[in-house]
């Protein structure tokens, strides 16, 4: 028994934890503690390694995880209590699980021998995580606890990545073990996901790309999930081939903006040119993305005559919703590598000046048009100013959900990959400002701002009390017009514009709730003030909430009324009354 | 057609249902059956039999036989959603490989007296059912055999006195000399 003692991988699950996240090179993790991970609090206390951040509610702790992810290429940790700290957690993982995030959470549960007692704050944290995590865990062993640490991150971060959630009892959490540090054989056999694309796949890719005469490149999250040496071969794939390029909202800054084969992005709000030559291509490269109906509107008139090719990491996605003739399972960035080789070798850069003239006339259609205003501040207006401000700053930009998210990616433009974070998939209101604090915590230097809505910023707005405490100078940047937007909108479109309960009647002061939390606040409700706020903004080295008065009842165009094809935008002079009625026209009046 | 006022989309489907045996062979932990269950409640699948029991004990190895009735691009879609899962090793498509056996164990309880009685006997014949349990007035017959046999026997069973039916659900094997 002695010998055992000076054995340095003898240690409590508690000590397991930390060292297997120093052992997995966390520095930062957020958390909020509770009566079941009390042993893994102490062991935090006792060392200096990682750094943990102190959220205000759990859920905060999942999304600034999430920021801190997305904006580094690395996992994101959060630490949380039993109960209602993994119930907490549900919406982070799940935003995570679509947005496809590597996020690490580990949750205290209570000890084992009341597992299933509704004992105090007990909850079925892996029954109520299996459907919003990649894979999930109950460890009632403290010997099996090392191992399944390290599969866990394996987990989160290969293949197409994903949330996870381990956990651990308390009894578990003080109970002495055996801890090893990562090897192979700790994931289960039966996970390996494939990373070479199939060769005769990529040839046929290839011949279809060569042949092309109106091509479109359609690029997405996984991209930038792949990695830098993914952006980088795309780029190369664009500049190589000449083709046009889109992408979805996750995949924007993997392109440039201001790259010269740029069409904006697709989709719903997608532009005009982008959505038109995604209509009418013959042959069309999907990277990364997922034919998620915001992006392809009425499925059967999706990009009708094109031959499509899908490049995704995961099975699954291949004839989810939309049939493709070329799909290449496989990592994009090892996928993009091998047809830029075999492309390189066996084919040359079609001629597709027509195409690019037709494009040219689409985007002479100027989609993003908007009236100007030197009464109120319209809210495109503020993005563009804001963006004109951070140009050639070392910018991080996280969004919140609605009107201003959709204006954001329309107007705030992303030249490199990791700058832009925002809820895709769930569409989660309260997820920018946490992210912020997140990416803040990764990028200590850097320019941090949420981009969010009155309505947004109020669901997570506690977490400022985080930012304050961590000196985290993050800018909240609200687009205030006193609605929640989006609903709005679908109202003013699709429910004879009876405005159902998405007026906010009774605002904060924002500048008074910042000063409350010891941040600093701003307000601007003249567009001539709207250039030195922001300057004051940025320069500020404090969290701000910004609060910028906006035209209220604006709304975001361009866009795909529900069932209609890409080709059947409404652009923003056509939003009249009547055309907007008729874009509408379904099983419901319209005003 | 005219679509509601959705911010969906709402398609309809017209491709014609296929109904398909998968084999899926997983990792023997907690929680696994709950995954695959899940999955299938989650994104709307059909389950129209289930049958799980370890298979190898010391590879701790499960075979899951679920039978699913889905559109062919629905099909697809759940045999990918099930590979992707962690503990989950292989999944076969016993239907599309044309060259599996299905079979299902049924017992099948049934009351009556007479002429009720003789008739169950000798149907139960035909069917090549045992009887495994007897009283006076009752019998519980053991039939085995594919899942359309045992709904025929049912049937006939009916108007003699049919009590109760417990049934295993579909397990599958592929012919000829070669594993899963």
């Amino acid at each position: 028994m002695s010998d055992k003692s000076h054995d340095p991988n003898q240690m409590t699950g508690a000590a397991m934890i930390v060292r297997a996240l120093i052992d997995h090179g966390v520095t930062d993790i957020f958390g909020y503690p509770g009566g079941a991970v009390l042993p893994i609090y102490d062991e935090i206390f006792q060392q200096s390694e990682v750094q943990h951040i102190l959220v205000r509610h759990e859920q905060g702790a999942g999304h600034a995880a999430e920021g801190y992810a997305r904006s580094t290429g690395k996992p994101g940790v959060a630490l949380v209590t039993s109960g209602p700290g993994a119930t907490n957690m549900v919406t982070p993982l799940t935003d995570a699980l679509m947005d496809s995030i590597p996020l690490v959470c580990i949750s205290g549960q209570v000890p084992t021998h009341l597992i299933g007692n509704d004992a105090f704050q007990e909850c079925d944290t892996v029954g109520i995580t299996r459907p919003c995590t990649k894979h999930n865990w109950l460890v009632r062993d403290v010997n099996d606890l090392a191992k399944v640490l390290h599969e866990a991150f394996y987990v989160a971060t290969t293949g197409r990545p994903g949330p996870v959630l381990v956990d651990v009892p308390k009894d578990v959490q003080f109970a002495t073990g055996t801890y090893h540090p990562p090897r192979k054989s700790d994931v289960h056999r039966s996970y390996a996901p494939r990373v070479k694309g199939d060769a005769s796949q990529i040839r046929k890719a290839v011949s279809l790309l060569a042949g092309a005469k109106r091509p479109v490149i359609y690029s997405g999250g996984g991209v930038i999930n792949s990695g830098p040496e993914a952006t980088k071969l795309l780029r190369e794939l664009v500049e190589v081939t000449g083709f046009p390029i889109t992408s979805t909202l996750m995949g924007l800054g993997a392109y440039p903006a201001s790259g010269k084969n740029w069409l904006g992005m697709l989709g719903m709000h997608g532009t005009y040119e982008a959505n038109m030559t995604m209509h009418d291509c013959d042959v069309m490269l999907c990277v990364g993305a997922r034919f998620d109906d915001r992006i392809t509107g009425r499925v059967d008139a999706f990009s009708p005559g094109s031959k499509k090719i899908h490049i995704d990491i995961d099975p699954s996605s291949i004839n989810k919703n939309i049939r493709v003739d070329v799909p290449i399972i496989g990592d994009c960035g090892n996928i993009l590598g091998d047809i830029l080789q075999v492309f390189k070798a066996e084919a040359k850069k079609p001629d597709i000046k027509s195409w690019w003239q037709q494009i040219a006339q689409w985007r002479a259609r100027n989609s993003l048009y908007y009236r100007k205003s030197n009464d109120v501040i319209l809210p495109q207006h503020a993005i563009q100013s804001l963006f004109e401000a951070t140009r050639g700053k070392d910018t991080y930009i996280t969004t919140e959900v609605g009107q201003h998210q959709m204006w954001a990616a329309q107007f705030f433009g992303f030249e490199e990959p990791h700058r832009w974070m925002t809820s895709g998939g769930l569409g989660t209101m309260g997820y920018g400002l946490p992210a912020a604090v997140g990416v803040q915590v990764a990028h200590p230097d850097s320019l941090v701002i949420d981009i969010g809505g009155d309505a947004s910023v109020q669901m997570t707005m506690q977490e400022m009390s985080t930012a304050v405490q961590y000196e985290l100078p993050i800018k909240v940047f609200i687009l205030n017009n006193q609605y929640m937007g989006m609903v709005r909108q679908w109202q003013q479109l699709l429910h004879g514009n009876r405005l159902s309960h998405s007026y906010s009647e009774a605002l904060p002061d924002f500048v008074k709730l910042a000063e409350a939390y010891g941040a600093v606040g701003l307000q601007v409700h003249k567009p001539g003030d709207l250039d030195g706020a922001i300057k004051e903004m940025i320069s500020v080295k404090r969290p701000v909430l910004f609060d910028c008065r906006v035209a209220a009842l604006e709304n975001c165009f361009p866009m795909i009324p529900s069932g209609k094809a890409h080709n059947e935008m409404l652009l923003p002079e056509q939003a009249n009354d009547e055309a907007t009625a008729k874009a509408f026209a379904g099983g419901k009046a319209l005003v | 057609m005219n679509q509601p006022a959705s911010a969906y989309f709402i398609e309809e489907r017209h491709d014609p249902n296929e109904t398909h045996t998968l084999a899926v062979l997983v990792q023997n932990e907690p929680g696994v059956l709950a995954r695959v269950i899940g999955l299938f409640s989650g994104r709307g699948y059909n389950i129209e039999s289930l049958t799980v029991s370890e298979t190898e004990a010391q590879k701790h190895l499960s075979r899951i036989t679920i039978v699913t009735t889905g559109t062919p691009m629905v099909i697809a879609q759940i045999k990918n959603q099930l590979d992707r899962m962690i503990p989950v090793y292989q999944v076969v498509d016993m239907t599309q490989t044309r060259r599996s056996i299905e079979r299902e164990l049924a017992m099948v309880k049934v009351r009556g007296q007479g002429e009720h009685r003789v008739e169950a006997l000798r149907l139960a014949d035909a069917f090549r059912a045992r009887v495994i349990d007897a009283t006076t007035e009752s019998f519980v017959f053991e039939i085995t055999g594919n899942t359309d046999k045992i709904n025929q026997y049912i049937d006939l069973m009916r108007p003699l006195g049919l009590v109760e039916v417990s049934r295993t659900g579909v397990a599958a094997i592929g012919r000829g000399p070669e594993g899963m």
